[in-house]
């Protein structure tokens, strides 16, 4: 079992991975990235059950992140896990590389489902979690979407499913840094009240400090916590959490890291360029 | 057809637990016995076929094999992103039926007229598109796609078609099946069109006297391009005739093959819909007719084709 300290550091490194591929990539998607660390850092460092020299294993537990733009957080976990070499890192979104800007399972150890265009990944975890309950397999089925994608109608489509089959096994977890493609999602299109929503829908709804690692692993780690019932967990966090320049910015959805942004961003992260 | 598909898979649902079915909550009365008897193989996805899609790459992906299934667009062009990105992009075992191809559902309207699907369909990488001829064919092509080769579209009619193979038939994905010999000319028809080839062929015999070759191409892809090329060499008239717009479907798969073989003085004609919304009402056989597409029309487009001299005359695609 990790330590919480151990956890915030496996964080920190995927945010000077997710910032170093943007720059050398020129891509983008910091932002959005940052704001998911903690939550990948308690899912794969202490709370899911994969195990990299078997991830295809029978029993793993299934991760699928519906917000495919944010691979380069997904991609730098599973590398510090070790489920591939950290040097294909450096590949992502190059010429001839493996890692395209949005995640994709083809040849990726560890990667259960491509993803990119938003609201797929929700219909996809529930299929996976009636499989395991039908075919009564012990797997959990965690999925992250961010708040933006929930404007999608397929997400509302299973979410009203998945209680009506009482996928206890199933865990959305929502990545909402309140900021989305255009501006804030208040102003876009209000989830709120998003609690009250999942709730109507027949989830068991847990709110949580999304960059806390306590409050995220004592909402994940007894699942399910209503027998019957889906979990969703609402992770409030913050978009470009851990760089001050990029926090709460919409521009860090799309802005490469370079020249003194760069350098300040890694020194903010404890790191040199 | 959907009865001898529904029949079809739950022969294969008892032998092997991997088959599930999952339905748009359509198929009142075709469905719910299968649900009684294999209540773990059966899932309704309610009126909701993102999620339906999605969750059937979802179960294909744990180890099953799923069949999607509803009527006209409803599981093919609604969820189109879902087959192109999870189950064909993925590889899944997927299999996407749509009963009432072409204008099955007749006097319903245009909302439930399948007239793009195969061309939308037969764009998608790994997926292969199925159209069988009759329910003879509709049964052997149910065990092959629910056998686990990855993700595949099978177009179906609705309910009546009638039994065009007379004796047991060796039916194999991506190879057309004859159901007429003849070398004067070729009507290579896909799905429920088949009865009507036959008869026009049937006709032009008694008619014409002409010897008329009639392929089922029940797959639309991996299309038999070698059938196609034989008819061609074989009998150098070519007609397609599908339900279907003349644009993209078997028409235009079959044109492109024509056009690469270059096999020398080939006529060739696309009997389909005009790529246009229907606005008339009418049920299938009468829709058909107004279409052009009953056997009287088909037997005298492919008669003047044989007639017409080469020419310059082109039609808007």
């Amino acid at each position: 079992m990790k330590t919480n300290e151990e956890l915030t550091e496996l964080a920190r490194r995927i945010r000077v991975h997710a910032v170093k591929m943007a720059n050398r990539a020129g891509s983008c998607h910091v932002g959005s990235s940052f704001s998911m660390a903690e939550i990948l850092s308690v899912l794969y460092g202490r709370i899911m059950n994969v195990r990299p020299e078997d991830p295809e294993a029978d029993d793993r537990d299934r991760f699928v992140l519906s917000k495919g733009h944010a691979c380069g957080a997904l991609y730098s976990v599973l590398a510090e896990c070790g489920f591939f070499p950290m040097e294909w890192l450096e590949s992502f979104f190059q010429n001839g590389g493996r890692l395209p800007g949005h995640a994709t399972a083809k040849g990726i150890p560890g990667i259960e489902v491509s993803t990119g265009s938003l609201g797929h990944g929700l219909p996809i975890a529930t299929g996976m979690a009636l499989a395991a309950r039908r075919d009564k397999d012990p797997y959990r089925v965690y999925c992250v979407l961010s708040d933006g994608e929930c404007d999608e109608g397929s997400n509302w489509e299973a979410a009203m499913f998945a209680p009506h089959h009482q996928l206890d096994n199933l865990i959305a977890i929502i990545d909402y840094n309140k900021i989305q493609s255009l501006g804030h999602v208040d102003d876009v299109l209000p989830l709120e009240p998003f609690t009250d929503k999942w709730v109507a829908f027949g989830w068991h709804v847990v709110e949580v400090d999304g960059h806390s690692i306590d409050e995220l692993t004592s909402a994940l780690q007894a699942i399910p916590q209503i027998t019957g019932k889906p979990t969703c967990v609402i992770a409030h966090t913050v978009k470009g959490k851990g760089v001050d320049f990029m926090e709460d910015q919409l521009l860090w959805h799309y802005r490469t890291p370079r020249g003194e942004e760069y350098t300040a961003a890694l020194a903010q992260l404890g790191e040199v360029a | 057809m959907r009865t001898t598909f529904i029949d079809t898979l739950t022969e294969m649902a008892a032998a092997d637990p991997r088959v599930t079915l999952v339905t748009g909550d359509l198929g009142f009365g075709v469905v719910q016995k299968f649900a009684e008897r294999f209540p773990n193989q059966f899932v309704n996805a309610g009126v909701a076929e993102q999620n339906m899609t999605g969750l059937a790459t979802g179960m294909a992906l744990s180890g099953r094999i799923v069949f999607t299934y509803s009527i006209a667009n409803f599981p093919t062009l609604r969820p189109l992103e879902q087959i192109r990105n999870d189950a064909a992009y993925h590889n899944a075992n997927v299999v996407v039926v749509a009963v009432g191809g072409g204008m099955s559902y007749g006097a319903f309207g245009m909302t439930h007229h399948a007239t793009e699907d195969i061309a939308i369909l037969r764009s998608l990488p790994n997926m292969k598109v199925v159209a069988p001829g009759d329910p003879a064919e509709t049964s052997a092509a149910t065990k092959k796609v629910g056998s686990g080769i990855g993700p595949t579209y099978l177009r179906l009619g609705r309910a009546g078609e009638p039994m065009v193979h007379t004796g047991p038939i060796d039916w194999q994905l991506g190879k057309a099946l004859t159901t007429r010999d003849g070398n004067d000319a070729t009507i290579i028809a896909t799905g429920a069109m088949l009865a009507t080839a036959a008869s026009a062929a049937d006709q032009l015999t008694e008619t014409h006297g002409l010897k008329v070759r009639v392929l089922s191409m029940h797959t639309i892809k991996p299309l038999d391009s070698d059938a196609v090329v034989k008819a061609a060499e074989e009998t150098g008239t070519i007609v397609t005739l599908e339900e279907h717009s003349i644009l993209g479907g078997l028409g235009g798969a079959v044109a492109e093959v024509l056009c690469e073989a270059c096999v020398p003085g080939v006529k060739f004609q696309r009997i389909g819909l005009p790529s246009e919304y229907i606005t008339e009402v009418g049920n299938q056989d009468y829709l058909r007719e107004f279409h052009g597409l009953d056997v009287e029309t088909v037997a005298a487009k492919l008669a003047a084709l044989l007639q017409q001299q080469p020419s310059t005359k082109r039609l808007a695609a």
